[in-house]
């Protein structure tokens, strides 16, 4: 269920207040004229931690991740790695930062993301390259990488192409993971993949957490994926956390409409996933705007809804609805009506 | 689905890839009218290729070399350029997983659906243009004479795959291949796309071949399922049977590792080692060497599909011995 103590108590050592990485109500706009993306985003990773990201295309995921690696700066808000303020930082002082290694990206196609022309080896070995660590080291790091994402030495002369796409992601992880990063942050890692590979390399994330005390950030539209792994699991929806808390008690009792949605949107072999997706999917009145993103497509919308709700704190759960406390006995009433009629 | 005629007949297909390497190693299945299909498997167990051939679309550089392909009566296999293109597009359509990539960018959506109405249908250019707006409507799109004028880049993934769609089921076709239609997109939008499917197979009495990796979302749309294993039919039989008591270790290890629908489910397994390469000379069952009930008799000579009771199929000696968990006991499993 959870990293074994061991870990956590070392990771816990390592940094004995600030946690890995605090993101404290981001704002973020891109383009021009700026359109916002993301809006009071507040994000918490401890070491030893595995925090999933879950939201639609469009929600602002992506974009979340590179204003963590510092790619991308919030207008209002702070990122901080290990204490240390990435969002304040510019120029040669954020080059600086990223060259340490500590936040290291893995992308979801490895065919687009690694270079195709360059052995495994030099993909995973230009990190180090660029870091100034002498060839000799590097080569031992680079190997010691591999044997880490179980990678077999003799794919360390192939290219992205020679290999299958399983192989091809553990290479991406191999490539992040060489430099001793404190956290990895991975986009989609899994999507690509079919249903064992995807297993595969989950495990693989979650063996590393534990072996290396790091911090993960996944990044997924996949409910299943996310469950299997992560601790924590917080909701993106058109840019704004509408739902967070442990992984288990979020998916299986969502305080949140459009979590529900995206439950009982999941695909599955067998069994119900809480409410049904007819009661979920009515569209919310119209007129309701300006407050809660999701209020739109929200069948339990009123008129408090065009005021963007407070995130409410209960334990470790966190919910941003005005109506979290209602919503599922009206789902009832909803999906019994459709029973009737 | 009971029905005297099989609406397509798949019989010992086989399908070589670069001339030699045989993918798809005499698969047999058949789609009666109104019914749906899944072929699952993982990448390279020629479930796509076989798909492809029931298209008459294989990539360049593969063949079919052997088997028939009997669509309403005529062997596909046999058909030439010309006969072709009075099948494909008018009474079978297609879906693919990618819908932007099979759009024209620089015409827009309403165009291209109404050009397939024009030729394929053969109607007048003002009817054609009225039933497309028509069509869109019909797959769930909201205000679709608007979305007849816009281009591709104007629409998500998932309008995007309503339109192709659209285009697939146009001309009324009687089959419709999907081939990971529904992979790229959202998981709220997958869940109404598959909605989709099941609809338009109510309303027209559709046929689906439903080609996926994702044994859930099968799950969701298909009556029965065709299990694929290194180019060969290892399974086959009514979903709800073949998914709570699997009769292959192969079937039972993708049940293992898809989403099964229990949240509180945390162990992550996996299927051990690689499916054999394409092509490779294996003495007996192809997937031995990553079963965990593999015994001698499994490496003797070739397992033959063996038919079971419910319209069921299995290729395994062992089939009768070894005792497997379906969906509900793995369910049962992480309480």
């Amino acid at each position: 269920m959870s990293a074994p103590a061991p870990a956590r108590e070392a990771a816990a050592a390592a940094s004995p207040e600030a946690p890995l990485l605090a993101v404290r109500g981001i704002d973020v706009s891109l383009g021009r004229p700026a359109v916002p993306i993301l809006r009071d985003v507040s994000l918490t990773v401890r070491a030893g931690e595995i925090v999933g990201i879950v939201g639609e295309t469009g929600s602002g995921k992506t974009t979340l991740a590179r204003t963590i690696f510092g790619l991308v700066r919030p207008l209002r808000g702070v990122v901080e790695v290990e204490g240390a303020p990435v969002s304040a930082l510019d120029g040669s002082r954020l080059r600086a930062f990223r060259r340490t290694g500590r936040v290291q990206l893995v992308f979801q196609d490895p065919l687009r993301s690694l270079d195709p022309d360059l052995t495994v080896a030099a993909i995973v070995g230009e990190g180090p390259a660029i870091q100034g660590v002498p060839a000799a080291e590097r080569r031992e790091k680079v190997a010691r990488a591999l044997e880490l994402v179980g990678l077999d030495s003799s794919v360390a002369s192939r290219t992205p192409g020679q290999i299958s796409g399983g192989q091809r992601q553990r290479v991406s992880i191999a490539r992040a993971v060489v430099s001793g990063p404190r956290l990895l942050v991975c986009d989609e890692p899994v999507s690509a993949l079919d249903a064992s590979n995807r297993n595969h390399i989950l495990r693989l994330l979650d063996d590393l957490r534990r072996e290396l005390g790091i911090g993960v950030v996944v990044i997924s539209h996949d409910l299943g994926s996310l469950a299997g792994i992560a601790d924590r699991v917080a909701v993106l929806y058109r840019g704004r956390i509408v739902e967070d808390g442990p992984v288990t008690e979020v998916f299986r009792d969502p305080r949140h409409p459009y979590t529900a949605l995206l439950v009982a949107s999941a695909p599955r072999v067998s069994g119900v996933h809480g409410h049904s997706l007819a009661a979920l999917r009515q569209a919310g009145p119209t007129g309701v705007a300006g407050g809660c993103v999701f209020a739109h497509r929200c069948p339990f919308a009123t008129s408090d809804c065009s005021i963007q709700p407070e995130t409410a704190v209960s334990g470790d759960r966190h919910v941003a609805c005005h109506h979290a406390a209602t919503w599922p006995s009206a789902a009832s009433r909803l999906e019994r009506n459709h029973a009737h009629g | 689905m009971p029905s005297s005629r099989p609406l397509l007949s798949v019989t010992d297909l086989r399908v070589t890839v670069g001339g030699g390497a045989e993918a798809v190693r005499g698969v047999s299945f058949d789609v009666a009218p109104g019914e749906s299909v899944g072929l699952v498997g993982e990448s390279g167990s020629g479930k796509t290729l076989t798909c492809r051939a029931v298209l008459g679309v294989l990539p360049p550089g593969c063949a079919v070399t052997g088997g028939r392909v009997e669509f309403g009566g005529e062997d596909l296999t046999a058909f030439g350029r010309r006969q072709w293109e009075a099948v494909r597009g008018a009474r079978i359509g297609a879906v693919f997983q990618d819908p932007a990539s099979y759009l024209n960018p620089s015409l827009t959506v309403g165009a291209q659906l109404a050009e397939v109405l024009r030729v394929k249908a053969g109607l007048p250019r003002r009817a054609a243009r009225a039933k497309a707006v028509e069509l869109l409507g019909g797959m769930g799109l909201h205000d679709p004479a608007r979305v007849y004028g816009q281009y591709p880049h104007e629409l998500s993934g998932g309008m995007l795959q309503r339109v192709l769609i659209a285009i697939a089921v146009s001309c009324d076709p009687e089959l419709l291949v999907a081939d990971e239609a529904t992979t790229a997109l959202d998981v709220t939008v997958q869940a109404e796309v598959l909605e989709l499917l099941g609809r338009l197979r109510r309303e027209r009495g559709l046929s689906i071949v439903f080609v996926s990796h994702d044994l859930a979302v099968v799950a969701e749309l298909c009556d029965r399922i065709a299990v694929f294993y290194g180019g060969e039919l290892v399974e086959s039989g009514p979903t709800e049977e073949v998914l709570a008591s699997p009769r292959h270790p192969y079937t039972e290890a993708l049940l293992r590792v898809a989403s099964v629908g229990d949240w509180g489910r945390r162990t992550l397994d996996v299927i051990p080692g690689q499916p054999p390469p394409v092509g490779a000379a294996v003495t007996g069952c192809r997937f031995a060497d990553r079963c965990a009930f593999a015994a001698d008799a499994c490496r003797q000579g070739d397992i033959p599909l063996s038919a079971l009771p419910e319209g069921r199929a299995v290729r395994c000696v062992r089939a009768s011995e070894v005792a497997l968990a379906g969906a509900g006991a793995l369910m049962g499993e992480a309480r």
